[in-house]
């Protein structure tokens, strides 16, 4: 059995008031600890703890808090709850349920960083979480956790829910920003990174819900400590949301390195009686699939990346044999070309690209060479645009075209088989012709 | 703006393009719409205090154009000539600036529709259990509502309880075949929909999440 962190006691009642909160901990004993260390030690202490970025990236999070200048100016921590990853609702379950974990852990961050203002932005669709987000704040406001002097210490910092309004590409951490500026979410280039110059131009820290929340643990149990749960490169807990074809779709907390078979099987109770896993995204939509095949590899940041693929938001979504690829392949498109801001050619028209030749591939219209033709598109993409969701698209569509190429061609055949019996049976006469 | 002629499914305007308006005159000898007059545009006093609070929240109360937008949105159903002339007014930027906002996400509406929101995910997980029959069925029932503005959409953060609807923003799933008359009777009335479906009471599926 895990070790249960973040959803340890998750579903007891009134967990998300304060007085619960408080009652198991919260914003006690661990709270002070990480106010009264220097900054530069509870950077380091964040670093040894080896966590990394729970939203995709996995970049380390001491070393990104690191990354602020300092000095004696306006820093903004913002939490990335924009969750749009398909398959992705992890940080849902935790910020309805325990707000004030987040809460506490953005303290943290936001005084690693030296951030004085913190916003949340929650995807506008959340709108009962955004409730109880903007509860669990108000409630830390009144009983002094955020403001002025907090605890006694020089650290204030204020902190709001800023509600989104429907937009994948606001989960990107630059057209985040620009949407809270009150923009159109378009990302912007890198350099300069948002530690630099973020929100309002200012040094900006940005991290996903889950990384937040898993800070006051770390302050509690020590760094070390944290760091020996999961494997090397691979720190702690993560949840996991299983979804598709599994019989106990969920969010799970493993440790990371657990086998990916005993997560889709074992926790999420595998596809229905008699079916079988044909794919599977380890780590949301944007990741390469896997197949029945590689159900025993480890779940973590290394080896999935050995794999070609990636953990991602720790999203695992399962197709079992029933399933076709083409459909599969035809939604991730559709999804990603309604997504794309637009801005670079190659994701733009490459995504819509993309969907007509599925579209094409479904009514029978296309040759074998249009997979061809798909490869070279998503191969164009990659790496020729601003923000990487053009290549979201492109990587799991060719994983696919490359793992079932066979069921591609044979999708194609029968199709134009169909068509053309169709375009047939158009042709001959409805009555019969009287001898 | 003209109605559109459906070739291939897909809604062509004028000269085939797929954009309303495109060619409608521009009155080169007006300029462009600048920041709203206070005097002139009267704006409701509540519409007009909510969107100030969201200003004072940022250190540029440009931040607040969603906020206000939705808030607009709220009064007006769809964020209208009117709504976004309002919303600029109070916040000091032009109605095109806005309208430019508006144009880019999901849950704010450029057209006319139905006040009530009700989404229905299409996207992989949701489509794997079902969903493309849901928003099939749901359209049956409900294609004559006025009030309702049903849409397809994303990922709506939710694929443990697929296939899902949001109505409203409130949740539900795994909706079952069975249950769609219900739900959209349920919808029509504005009832609370499929109370023992609903995600917030759903406990964690996490085995030992409440263990020690
Ligand atoms: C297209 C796109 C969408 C993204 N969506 C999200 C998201 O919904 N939530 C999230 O936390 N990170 C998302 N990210 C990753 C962020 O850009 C960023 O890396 C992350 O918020 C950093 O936080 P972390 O280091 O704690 O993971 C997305 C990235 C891309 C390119
Ligand atoms: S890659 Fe796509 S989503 Fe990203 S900036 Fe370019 S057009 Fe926009
Ligand atoms: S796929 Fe439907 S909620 Fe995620």
């Amino acid at each position: 059995m895990t070790q249960k962190i973040l959803f340890k006691n998750i579903d007891e009642p009134g967990l998300a008031t304060l007085d619960v909160y408080r009652a198991r901990g919260g914003y006690g004993e661990r709270l002070r600890m990480a106010l009264s260390m220097s900054r530069d030690a509870l950077v380091e202490e964040l670093k040894a703890s080896g966590l990394r970025g729970r939203g995709g990236a996995g970049f380390s999070m001491g070393t990104k808090a690191s990354f602020l200048p300092k000095g004696q100016l306006d820093k903004y921590l913002v939490c990335n709850a924009d969750e749009s990853e398909p398959g992705t609702f992890k940080d849902r379950e935790l910020m309805q349920k325990c707000p004030h974990m987040l809460i506490e852990g953005m303290i943290i961050a936001a005084y690693a960083a030296g951030a004085n203002r913190s916003f949340i932005y929650l995807r506008g669709e959340y709108e009962q979480q955004a409730d109880i987000l903007e509860r669990a704040v108000h409630e830390a406001k009144v009983a002094g956790f955020i403001g002025d002097r907090i605890l006694g210490t020089d650290l204030s910092l204020s902190m709001w829910v800023h509600r989104g309004a429907g937009a994948y590409i606001c989960g990107e951490e630059t057209a985040l920003l620009d949407s809270l500026e009150g923009k159109r979410g378009n990302p912007r280039l890198k350099p300069p990174f948002p530690a630099n110059q973020g929100l309002y131009q200012g040094p900006t820290l940005i991290n996903n819900v889950e990384t937040l929340a898993t800070l006051p643990h770390i302050i509690e149990m020590g760094a070390e400590h944290y760091a020996k749960i999961g494997v090397q490169n691979s720190t702690g807990t993560k949840l996991v949301s299983v979804s598709g074809h599994v019989q106990r779709p969920g969010n799970y907390e493993i440790e990371l390195g657990m086998s990916s078979r005993d997560i889709i099987y074992g926790l999420a109770g595998g596809p229905g009686e008699g079916r079988s896993v044909k794919l599977w995204f380890p780590g949301g939509s944007s990741s390469p699939v896997l197949t029945g095949d590689d159900l025993d590899l480890s779940y973590d940041f290394d080896t999935l990346a050995k794999a070609g693929t990636m953990l991602g938001s720790g999203a695992i979504i399962v197709a079992d044999d029933q399933s076709s690829v083409v459909d599969i392949a035809l939604k991730t498109a559709q999804f990603y070309r309604h997504e794309s801001c637009g801005k670079c050619t190659p994701c733009r028209e490459g995504t819509n690209w993309t969907v007509k030749m599925l579209e094409r591939i479904k009514s029978g219209d296309a040759t074998p060479m249009d997979l061809d033709l798909m490869a070279s598109v998503c191969e164009n993409i990659i790496g020729n645009c601003l923000c990487v969701l053009g290549d979201a698209m492109a990587m799991p569509i060719g994983s696919m075209v490359k793992k079932f190429r066979g069921e591609f061609e044979e999708y194609i055949e029968a199709a134009r088989a169909a068509a053309e019996r169709e375009l047939l049976a158009g042709l001959a006469p409805t009555q019969p012709v009287a001898a | 703006m003209s109605t559109p002629r459906i070739v291939n499914g897909i809604a062509r305007y004028e000269h085939g393009s797929r954009v309303p308006g495109w060619d409608e005159a521009a009155d080169l000898t007006k300029d462009p719409a600048g920041v709203p007059d206070p005097a002139v545009v009267e704006v409701p006093a509540d519409l007009r205090l909510e969107i100030e609070s969201y200003m004072a929240r940022y250190p540029d109360s440009r931040s607040a154009a969603i906020p206000a937008l939705k808030a607009a949105q709220q009064r007006y159903g769809w964020c209208s000539p009117e709504a976004i002339e309002q919303a600029a007014c109070v916040m000091r930027l032009t109605p095109g600036y806005l309208a430019a906002v508006a144009g880019f996400y999901d849950q704010l509406e450029t057209r006319p529709v139905g006040r009530r929101p009700v989404y229905v995910c299409t996207n992989i997980s949701c489509s794997l259990r079902g969903a493309d029959a849901l928003l099939a069925a749901l359209q049956d029932e409900l294609g004559d509502a006025p009030d309702v503005n049903l849409r397809g959409f994303e990922c709506l953060g939710a694929c443990d309880i697929a296939p899902m609807v949001s109505v409203e923003g409130v949740y539900v799933g795994p909706v079952d075949a069975d249950e769609i008359p219900e739900l959209a009777r349920q919808i029509r009335a504005g009832d609370e929909p499929l109370p023992a479906k609903q995600l917030i009471n759903r406990p964690s599926q996490d085995p030992d999440a409440s263990a020690a």
